[in-house]
Formats: structure tokens, C-alpha cells, sequence
């Protein structure tokens, strides 16, 4: 009896599966990102007429008056204070060699997190800050950091803190891979993965404000924004590796690696169609 | 639904599935059965890996196959291991319907 | 090594407004680890604020209260460069005190 019904969830899993892929007059596939992320921004704005446009990146504490609030008594003292003084702390504490995080990057490392990521055209890949990190720390010696949380979340909230108020700027340079890669990012945010066949867009584009189990669904418009975020459902931080691989396992897909290509390349669609809102990290999150 | 109902119903849901099985569940399997099985499974599960798109409840059908097969439980190992045949297949497809499908939901 | 215990109290009128945020695990001792094995209860058991010689706030915790637990409250009295002492001490016998001044 018992394989019977294990045969019945995995036959519906498939009858799902082909409901769902209803044939449909699609456009043909042009890249054109400034006409996307227009698009992406009047999208939400439309749909959330009250809220501003540089408010998006509060995720769901826009989209609920009751949140919002509870959110703006939080601020005052927010929970990821002792991991962004950890961060500053680890920023200017040099490594064996002598040297720091601040030879890596321009300006130091300081104000520059609104840059990120960017396609690095000898590489012919995207780099995100958190590859930036650890390439930086490789370079000079050090052990890598793992992606999720402490001290790589850590050090991107102390570098997202300096750069607080900043529009993201993400620049797709006149090359092809380039183009290709903000496709990637952007097919993968598109795509339905995992057994439960939820897209990014499922949640974020289709239901944004609306509730999945007791959380506010937040809207993909400035949803990167906010990172690093001190995450009370983990109890902790969590950095956009963090992020991306628990939403595939919540959705029932085995992660990829963290900063694996699919995931930078999302990192890149993500943060471009965010052009022009304020970096708001680190941030805090139900 | 009452009890009974709700017996009758799942009966006629595993005849239906039962005959659409192509394998019986119903003679008790050997070791060579599950190794069969479970290699088909794992065929599966990688092809769908190279599409980046494994579930994890293919990997938990899988370790559940694995486990009853050194229980030597070899009915539940076969059982578990044409589930996890059934989820690694059904991610393929949804890895291949999606290379179209995802254009419908994009905003443009 | 940095204090476990944020605090800002600030006095307006009659009244202090006091906000803290304190660093601590708060294991319930309910919870698993990736092994399997129960993390072992590690909470404040008493939080104490004292002004002028006297309590104004005591909290009585248990495993029930969240990691890095934030507090706000409000007490009569106080004014501006009165100091604030904080103190808390946990089921394993740990503890941390600080003193602030309200602004």
C-alpha cells in the first residue's frame, strides 16, 4: 500500500509538471537590460502605488503598516550591530603578510558595495563581492571564508554599512558574456526548480506583501539591497550565498554550490534591475 | 470523507496505479532487484544533475532505498528506489519544460 | 574584549526611556545541533538595571526568550549624566555588567 502511494506523489508530481507547461506565444529572447529593468521597477511601483521607490529595499516591512513599524522601533537598536562592529573590526585587522583587505579594492573597500557585482571582462565571469573577499584573502595567504554567515557576513555588512545610502550601480559592459550572463541570472530567476515548482518570481514578483505560511513575502525590487541581513528565523546572519541556497532547499531543489555561475549570474540580474536604489545594509529581517 | 470512504478511494487509486506500474510491487524482490533499481535511480538523478536541477527529496528516496537495502529490507529498498526514479525523472522534465516555460512569467 | 551589553538611555521629563541589546546564545536547550545532539540550555536567568542604588528593572528569564535578546522600557526618575548599571548573569554561572550614562 505503501509504494502505491509513494508511486501516487511522484506520478502527480509529474501530472503538475505538464499542467503547467502550458504552451504560450513566447516573445523571442532579446537582451535588452535597460528596457528589463524599467520594466522590473514599473512593475512594482504600479503595483505599490504608496510606497516609494527607494522604500522597496525594507522588503516586507513596505509591504505591511504593522511590520513597518515594529521595523522602525528595531532600527534604533538592530540585532545585526555586534556582527557590523565584528566586520570593521576584521576589515582593518591585517593579514599575516601585512597586507589588508583595503589593497583588494578601490577606494580601499570603503563605499563601494553599490559596485557589486560587476563582469570582470579578463575572467569573462561576474565577481561578487563575497568571490572579491575570499579571492582577496587567497591572494594573501589566507584560508577562505565560508559564504553563508559569520565572518564573511561580517565583513560584507561592515563594507555594505559604508556604502549605506549609495544607489546600486550595476554596470553590463558592451560585451556578449556579459549579456549572457545577466540572462543567465535572469532565466534563473524565471526559472521553477525543486519539487514544490517555485521560481524565485513565484514568490517575489508574484506575491509580493502576500503571506507564505506566517512570513510577508518580500518584493523582488531591491530584495539585495538589505544584505547582509541578521535573519531572526536563523537566529544570525546570513549573506546572499546564505540566502540562495536556503531557497532552493526550501523549495525542495538541492543547492549549488555558493557562488556557483547561477548564482552569481542571479546576484547580477538581481542587483542591476535594482539600479538606482539605495544600498540599506546590513538589515534585519523577521 | 468517512473511513470507509476514504478506504475505498485510496484502493481504487493504488489499482489504477498499480496497473499503470509496469513493475508488480507485489513479488517480493532480491538484492539484484534493488542494485537494478537503485542504479536506474542514480542514472537519473545524475542526468537531472548535470541540468543542475536534483531534488531533495530524490537524495532523501535515495538514502531511504539505500538504508532498507542494508536492513536488508529489499521490498522497501526497490519501492524507495523507483520513487526516487519517479522525482529524479520528473526533475528532468521540469528542468527541460522550464527552458521555454519561464518566459511566460517574466515581466516585461 | 567588547561588552556583551549595548544599552542607550535617554531622560526626558519625568522619565527615562531605556533600550539594550544584549550579545548571548539564549540556548533553550530544546534544540539540535547537525549532529543530532541537543545543544545544551546556555540562558540568562537574570537581567538587573540599577539606578541611583536601586532596581529599576529585573527580568526573571528563561529558555524561552531569543538569541541576542533587545529590551526597552521605561522607568520614572533619572536625568541626564546619571549613571545606569546593567548586569545580567546566566544558567552557567557567566555574567557581564556594564555602566552607561543617560544622555
Amino acid at each position: 500500500m505503501r509504494s502505491a502511494i509513494q508511486f501516487a506523489s511522484a506520478a502527480l508530481a509529474l501530472a503538475t509538471l505538464t499542467l503547467n507547461a502550458v504552451p504560450v506565444a513566447i516573445a523571442a529572447e532579446t537582451a535588452d537590460p535597460v528596457a528589463d529593468a524599467r520594466a522590473f521597477q514599473k512593475y512594482f511601483t504600479e503595483k505599490f502605488p504608496k510606497v516609494k521607490l527607494k522604500d522597496f529595499v525594507n522588503g516586507p516591512y513596505s509591504m505591511n503598516e504593522d511590520m513597518h513599524r515594529q521595523w522602525e522601533e528595531k532600527e534604533q537598536f538592530p540585532p545585526y550591530d555586534f556582527s557590523l562592529d565584528a566586520g570593521k573590526e576584521m576589515f582593518s585587522k591585517p593579514f599575516k603578510n601585512g597586507k589588508s583587505y583595503a589593497d583588494c579594492f578601490p577606494n580601499q573597500g570603503i563605499g563601494i558595495r553599490q559596485n557589486y557585482p560587476y563582469f570582470d571582462e579578463k575572467e569573462g565571469k561576474v565577481i561578487t563581492l563575497e568571490l572579491a573577499l575570499n579571492r582577496c584573502r587567497e591572494a594573501n595567504g589566507e584560508a577562505p571564508l565560508s559564504y553563508m554567515k559569520d565572518e564573511m557576513a561580517a565583513l560584507t555588512a561592515y563594507m555594505a554599512f559604508t556604502s549605506r545610502g549609495k544607489p546600486f550601480d550595476i554596470k553590463i559592459p558592451n560585451d556578449a558574456r556579459a549579456l549572457e550572463a545577466y540572462q543567465n541570472g535572469k532565466r534563473y530567476f524565471y526559472t521553477r526548480r525543486g519539487q514544490l515548482n517555485f521560481s524565485c518570481a513565484s514568490c517575489h514578483v508574484q506575491n509580493p506583501g502576500e503571506r507564505i505560511r506566517a512570513e510577508v513575502l518580500a518584493p523582488a525590487l531591491g530584495i539585495l539591497n538589505a544584505m547582509p541581513i541578521y535573519r531572526s528565523e536563523w537566529g544570525g546572519m546570513g549573506t546572499i550565498s546564505r540566502r540562495f541556497t536556503s531557497c532552493n532547499s526550501q523549495t525542495r531543489g538541492v543547492p549549488l554550490e555558493p557562488q556557483a555561475d547561477e548564482y552569481r549570474d542571479l546576484e547580477y540580474y538581481l542587483s542591476y534591475v535594482s539600479n538606482g536604489l539605495p544600498i540599506s545594509g546590513p538589515g534585519a529581517r523577521p | 470523507m468517512s473511513m470507509i470512504g476514504k478506504a475505498n478511494a485510496l484502493k481504487s487509486l493504488s489499482i489504477v496505479l498499480l496497473i499503470a506500474a509496469s513493475t508488480s510491487a507485489l513479488a517480493a524482490s532480491s538484492e539484484a532487484d534493488f542494485k537494478t533499481a537503485y542504479a536506474a535511480a542514480e542514472a537519473a538523478n545524475k542526468q537531472a544533475g548535470s541540468l543542475r536541477n536534483q531534488w531533495t527529496t530524490t537524495t532523501a528516496a535515495l538514502a531511504a532505498a539505500k538504508k532498507a537495502a542494508e536492513a536488508g529490507d529489499f521490498d522497501q529498498a526497490v519501492a524507495s528506489s523507483k520513487e526516487a526514479e519517479a522525482l529524479a525523472k520528473a526533475s528532468i522534465v521540469q528542468a527541460t519544460s522550464e527552458k521555454e516555460a519561464w518566459k511566460a512569467i517574466e515581466i516585461r | 574584549m567588547a561588552s556583551s551589553i549595548r544599552v542607550r538611555a535617554t531622560s526626558s521629563g519625568e522619565t527615562t526611556e531605556v533600550q539594550a541589546l544584549i550579545q548571548h546564545p539564549m540556548d533553550s536547550g530544546f534544540i539540535k545541533d547537525a549532529k543530532g545532539e541537543l545543544i545544551p540550555p546556555h540562558f540568562i536567568q537574570q537581567l538587573t538595571f540599577e539606578h541611583d542604588g536601586k532596581n529599576v528593572f529585573v527580568a526573571d528569564w528563561g529558555p524561552a526568550v531569543s538569541k541576542d535578546p533587545y529590551v526597552k522600557f521605561s522607568f520614572k526618575g533619572g536625568k541626564k549624566g546619571d549613571d545606569l548599571k546593567i548586569s545580567w548573569i546566566d544558567n552557567k554561572g557567566a555574567s557581564d555588567t556594564t555602566t552607561a550614562k543617560i544622555q
